[in-house]
């Protein structure tokens, strides 16, 4: 960057383009996009949250249950994928695009949707919106929402048994309510099962970059690892990965994946040995229930929480790491499922 | 100089277009590599992009992108590269949010308490830069990207449930501003267009006066071109800088004031992040110039707008990205070739002119 930024520059010639570009946005002036646009019975309109399809873990979740859709009822669709730093204009006009072009439901994947779906389902009565990861008011939205901290439990139990250091992990991608019905979770099954257990509970960011920096988990990750803790949990979607990565660099110290089952994804085979479980977001459930309502003519609408005895949210088994603790790991839930241990979803 | 000079004039034009040119060769090439026709793709985005609802959304983006280049072209215009404008307008909008979230005045006093809240901020913030390249001789662009990451910081601590924010759902914002801080909207259809546009051409406008007809202004561009003859000249470097950075930063203050006033009415977790590297691009793409930058913040609107859209067609969502990064490097490079050329050609003509110079005397002294 040396030499004078400051050059004077021919002030005729950037007028020149500047008239030009002004000229060019004025054109054809009076129509409008969603005028020209039309049509409808496009399929499904699934707008991602950042780090997109291929997350191997929430979007990829939903993204299977729009498999699911496509192959059983035979239903076409159209996926989009949030930027970071994205301002609402954007993610307005993706599910506006989506809606006008006739797509029907339109999806947002994660709660970074909840305002634009919010705005944009007011707009388009005759669509139905979905969002996930939130409750946002409206006619034709339905809000899905889990029971993350039911899940966590679990991996706090299977995480608390398999420690050896007697010191247990959990790295959120971003500090909201969300990620801290993970931690709660996670914290009061660990400690339940064994109270001896040290939990240290760390944040990657205040915004939604942490769920898009495997680079940055993948730092947290190995303090962690340094400070003696041996199994390490989790919750920031892409970038769950670095951890992963950062876990299986050291013998005997577990990964829990999040969302999906993280065990079976390709691009994380390399260190399979070392995701212990997973906490199963059944997003695609979800996501399935609404688009199949939405085929049927009898769209959903309201809150519809997934909870672990709704199948909502499971412990991953394959691997078989923790066959041997299945029998705990089944209790707890029995537990949960019978309302006699009751899970916190938020932090005290 | 009076006179109509026709090789500046092809000079001038040349760089945007050679850049323009290229920038569009090298995205063709790319799209073709990713097995996509080039051509439909701007055949989309010009008829996406030049619709009534387009055109208001791409004025509403550029007007951020602007500010946040004037705010960048400050810098500029005296070598001062202020990388710092991300945190200064974040911090700011932050504050101003906190502020104005808190009160609750008559609009006419509301408004712009919130805007002089923003301004005071960013200035502080880009001025503790300023301080520390006079005072300790602390490079500003190593100074003003670390104030960006502790201006982060900052506003991760105040930003939670307690301190100055409250929860909403998922989100965690400052409490929302009272309506009557709601900054006024041109009705346009079939979406409004945000009143802040009308502060953004009025900074512009203020850019252009004081930079480039007042003293002060000279001055400022003096120091830019070179520090010892500004000194020489009896300017005082070091108060230029800190003004320079000041001001900058009180320009990167309003940044964030479109969305707070127009958009978000608070700041959040989601308040958008960025603008102020966007605007180093612009500024780079407009040369500083306050049309130029007009063009470049439009420009980047409209590659916004239509990104989206190109997706819809099947193209890879990051076509865009490439996009813009493709053209700031090929108006960089344009700009310094038609620069080379342009003294190469102005020394062939001082050349020639002494040597015929010479030529005549050599024959005046012969013939004498």
């Amino acid at each position: 960057m040396k030499g004078p930024l400051v050059r004077r520059v021919s002030t005729i010639a950037v007028a020149g383009i500047s008239t030009a570009a002004l000229a060019f946005t004025l054109t054809a002036c009076g129509e409008s996009s969603t005028e020209s646009g039309g049509g409808s019975g496009q399929g499904v309109g699934l707008a991602f949250d950042v780090g997109g399809r291929d997350d191997h873990s929430f979007n990829e979740s939903a993204a299977r249950g729009l498999d699911k859709a496509e192959k059983e009822l035979g239903i076409k669709s159209k996926m989009m994928t949030a930027k970071n730093g994205e301002t609402e204009a954007e993610r307005e006009q993706r599910l506006s695009s989506l809606a006008d072009k006739g797509y029907n439901p339109v999806i947002g994947v994660g709660f970074n949707y909840a305002k634009s779906i919010e705005k944009v389902a007011k707009e388009f009565p005759k669509t139905n919106f979905a969002i996930v990861d939130s409750v946002v008011p409206g006619a034709n939205v339905d809000s899905i929402t889990f029971g993350e901290h039911e899940g966590s439990y679990l991996a706090g139990v299977a995480a608390a048994l398999k420690s050896k250091t007697g010191k247990v992990g959990f790295i959120g991608g971003m500090d909201n309510e969300l990620i801290k019905k993970f931690q709660a979770g996670f914290e009061q099954g660990a400690k339940e099962t064994n109270s001896k257990v040290e939990v240290t509970s760390e944040y990657l960011g205040s915004t939604d970059k942490g769920f898009n920096d495997p680079a940055a988990a993948k730092d947290k990750a190995k303090g962690m690892l340094d400070r003696g803790i041996d199994v390490i949990y989790t919750a920031a979607g892409l970038s769950g990965n670095g951890s992963i990565e950062a876990v299986a660099g050291q013998k005997d110290a577990w990964a829990i994946g999040v969302d999906s089952d993280q065990y079976q994804q390709p691009g994380l085979e390399k260190y399979k040995d070392h995701i212990l479980t997973s906490v199963v977001k059944n997003v695609d459930v979800a996501v399935f229930d609404m688009i199949k309502s939405v085929k049927d003519g009898k769209p959903l609408t309201g809150t519809h929480p997934y909870l672990l005895k709704d199948n909502g949210v499971s412990l991953a088994t394959s691997g078989g790491f923790i066959d041997d603790i299945k029998a705990k790991i089944e209790e707890a839930k029995k537990n949960i499922v019978d309302g006699k241990v009751k899970v916190n979803s938020t932090v005290k | 100089m009076k006179k109509f000079d026709k090789n500046k004039v092809i000079l001038g034009i040349a760089a945007p277009l050679l850049a323009i040119v290229a920038a569009m060769a090298i995205t063709s090439i790319i799209i073709a590599a990713t097995g996509k026709d080039p051509f439909h793709a701007y055949e989309v985005m010009i008829d996406f992009g030049s619709k009534a609802d387009s055109q208001v959304w791409i004025i509403n983006k550029a007007t951020p992108y602007y500010l946040s280049a004037l705010a960048v072209a400050i810098g500029f215009r005296m070598n001062l590269f202020n990388i710092g404008v991300d945190g200064q307008y974040r911090i700011a909008a932050f504050f101003a949010a906190a502020v104005g979230g808190a009160l609750t005045l008559p609009g006419i006093i509301q408004i712009p308490v919130i805007i002089i809240v923003a301004m005071l901020v960013g200035a502080l913030w880009s001025g503790i830069a300023g301080l520390l390249k006079t005072t300790r001789g602390v490079s500003e662009v190593i100074s003003t990207i670390m104030l960006n990451a502790i201006g982060a910081s900052v506003i991760a601590y105040f930003l939670k449930d307690g301190r100055l924010a409250v929860k909403e759902g998922n989100l965690v914002h400052t409490p929302y501003l009272p309506d009557s801080a709601h900054f006024f909207e041109i009705p346009t259809t079939p979406k409004p267009i945000y009143g802040f546009v009308i502060i953004a051409v009025l900074a512009g406008f203020a850019y252009w006066f004081v930079l480039g007809r007042t003293r002060f202004g000279f001055d400022l561009r003096t120091v830019g071109q070179s520090e010892s003859a500004a000194h020489a000249s009896g300017v005082s470097v070091k108060r230029m800088v800190i003004t320079a950075m000041l001001l900058s930063g009180a320009m990167a203050g309003l940044v964030g004031m479109p969305t707070l006033l127009g958009v978000s009415y608070n700041y959040g977790t989601d308040f958008p992040a960025g603008i102020g590297f966007t605007g180093i691009a612009i500024a780079l793409l407009g040369r500083n110039h306050p049309i130029g930058m007009v063009a470049g913040a439009l420009l980047w609107g409209f590659l916004d707008r239509t990104g989206t859209q190109l997706e819809f067609e099947g193209y890879a969502q990051e076509i865009v990205g490439v996009i813009q990064g493709v053209i700031v490097l090929c108006v960089v490079i344009a700009y310094e070739l038609v620069r080379r050329y342009g003294l190469k050609m102005q020394q062939r003509k001082v050349g020639e002119e002494l040597a015929a110079q010479a030529r005549k005397s050599e024959k005046a002294e012969v013939s004498a």
